[in-house]
């Protein structure tokens, strides 16, 4: 469960604030998309989320912890209850399809039964059976995206966060992965997805919050974009 | 578990070091480099503290008895003699036989042959402690009544005395420069290792990987190579002063003068210093090279 209260944010060595009183919650289990023009303070909330930067102002709570006082030793485990998707993938180059995911379960400390279990069950949940062990390179970009949410998968973690994870990819495997974070919503696992593809959210009907100019502008249940590109 | 997760960890460190072998490779001759000179300073330091120690054993100080005094007056001193700060030893020498043990010098010379043992004194023959208190000593014994002169070869001593204090300064500076040296160079070799590796890093923190975890990989391969390094160094090192001992032996008369510690010796503190040098420089170059990572 995500809990942001008059959110505010300010980067170090800069003046304009970036994110102003943004008042938003997201239950277990919800599916939500961020939408926004470019600048409008998208990937700063997903780094406050993840704790890669501090809020200058307001309250915010992911799972449990309060991320304006958390100790930085006390991250790691923040983050085991996230799983979190780039658009450009991040998979280790010279790792495997099968070392990529199970490299995620030995950070936690997993023992290799429960890798051997853990790894082929979630690879094909992403339908990559067959591709372990291939290199990232020797895949098409929508594989590799899909080895990117089988790492985020692994963990079971509460929540995947993905900011864009389509926007290295052509329309017909964007919704390749939006339809399999709608599978692994239907799962159980909460979902927050960033995006700029309005025809994919409205083709998901999920919950819309829309962001401009570092402000919460419309946050609806409609399952349309919240607002039209200029 | 933790086990499996250790040897993974491992695993990955050694996977570094082979990946970066021309790095590794340049990082290890640095610390073979810096160990040897170390080292060699080290081990001539050695050399010259067992010469003075030599010298301490072996030279002696004497102590001229006042001529006035009968045999049984002059031996009656050795309690105050014996007593006097920093002597380690004495003996008492009549004029006797320390005209015979001159004689015994000059067997072939007949120009000795009918000298008188009243030309000789009394005297102990005195060994010390520590020879770099020579001159105190001296002052000390004269002090005893009765004691009429102490002659002493303190020149000899003081020499010895300087070139040891000099070489162990220089020792102790080059060890200080060469251990920041090395340093500096494994956390840079570590560094550009962890640069190559920063998405990687990156990753490993967005699925909760603690510090450690991202730690160990670049500590083991800093280990590996100065593990590498300090036993590469102690090998050469133990060639280079066999054969620098033979060739000094070779000079006439080196070895009335001089007789250099025998590696065998030392053999086992040395592996332990250069193992335990190219340890901790590894282990603590690994970390200082990753710290910047970790505190996002
Ligand atoms: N590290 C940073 N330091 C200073 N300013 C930053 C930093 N990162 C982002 N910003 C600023 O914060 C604002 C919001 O950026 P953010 O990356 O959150 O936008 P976004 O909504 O994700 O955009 P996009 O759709 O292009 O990814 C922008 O004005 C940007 O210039
Ligand atoms: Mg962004």
């Amino acid at each position: 469960m995500v809990i942001l209260k008059d959110v505010k944010m300010t980067y170090p060595g800069t003046r304009k604030e970036v994110l102003r009183d943004i008042d938003l919650t997201i239950e277990d289990g919800e599916f939500v998309f961020l939408v926004g023009p470019s600048g409008s303070g998208k990937t700063t909330i997903i780094k406050l989320l993840t704790g890669e930067i501090r809020a200058t102002g307001g309250q915010l709570s992911v799972n449990g912890f309060d991320l304006r006082r958390i100790r930085r030793r006390n991250l790691p485990r923040l983050r085991r209850t996230l799983g979190v998707i780039f658009q450009d993938f991040r998979l280790i180059a010279d790792k495997t399809v099968y070392e990529n995911v199970a490299f995620a379960m030995r950070v936690v400390g997993a023992t290799n039964r429960e890798i051997r279990k853990r790894v082929p069950y979630v690879l094909e949940l992403v339908g990559l059976t067959g591709c372990e062990d291939r290199l990232p390179r020797e895949l098409s970009g929508g594989e590799q995206q899909r080895v990117a949410v089988a790492r985020a998968l692994v963990n079971s973690p509460h929540m995947i966060i993905a900011d864009e994870p389509t926007g290295n990819l052509d329309p017909a495997k964007s919704l390749e992965i939006m339809m399999l974070l709608r599978k692994i919503n239907e799962l159980g696992t909460t979902v927050l997805v960033v995006t700029h593809e309005k025809e994919l959210v409205n083709a998901l009907s999920k919950r819309v919050v829309a962001l401009s100019d570092g402000c919460l502008i419309s946050d609806g249940m409609d399952g349309y974009y919240g607002y039209e590109i200029q | 578990m933790r086990f499996n997760r250790f040897f993974y960890l491992v695993k990955e460190g050694l996977r570094g070091v082979f990946s970066h072998g021309f790095r590794s490779f340049a990082s290890v001759m640095i610390i073979i480099a810096c160990l040897l000179i170390m080292g060699s300073f080290s081990l001539v330091s050695l050399n010259v503290d067992s010469a003075i120690r030599d010298l301490e054993e072996e030279s002696e100080i004497l102590a001229f008895v006042d001529e006035t005094l009968t045999q049984e007056e002059a031996r009656s001193l050795e309690t105050y003699v014996r007593n006097t700060p920093n002597v380690r030893d004495t003996v008492f020498v009549t004029r006797e036989e320390a005209m015979e043990s001159y004689k015994g010098q000059y067997e072939d010379d007949s120009i000795f042959e009918d000298i008188d043992a009243s030309v000789f004194r009394n005297r102990y023959v005195i060994y010390l402690n520590d020879i770099t208190l020579t001159e105190m000593t001296k002052e000390d014994l004269k002090a005893i009544p009765g004691i009429a002169d102490v002659v002493a070869y303190e020149r000899i001593a003081e020499g010895f005395v300087t070139v040891r204090n000099v070489v162990s300064a220089v020792t102790v500076v080059l060890i200080v420069i060469l251990l920041v040296v090395s340093l500096a160079i494994m956390a840079n070799t570590i560094k550009l290792a962890t640069f190559t590796r920063r998405e990687e890093i990156a990753v490993m923190k967005m699925v909760g990987a603690g510090n450690g975890f991202i730690r160990l990989p670049f500590v083991v391969e800093g280990l590996v190579l100065g593990l590498l390094g300090g036993g590469i160094a102690f090998l050469l090192e133990w060639g280079i002063y066999d054969v620098l001992c033979q060739k000094v032996m070779e000079f006439p008369l080196a070895g009335n003068l001089f007789t250099p510690v025998a590696f065998s010796a030392i053999m086992g503190p040395m592996l332990a210093i250069y193992l335990g040098v190219g340890f901790a420089v590894g282990a603590f170059g690994g970390a200082l090279a990753i710290r910047n990572y970790l505190k996002v």
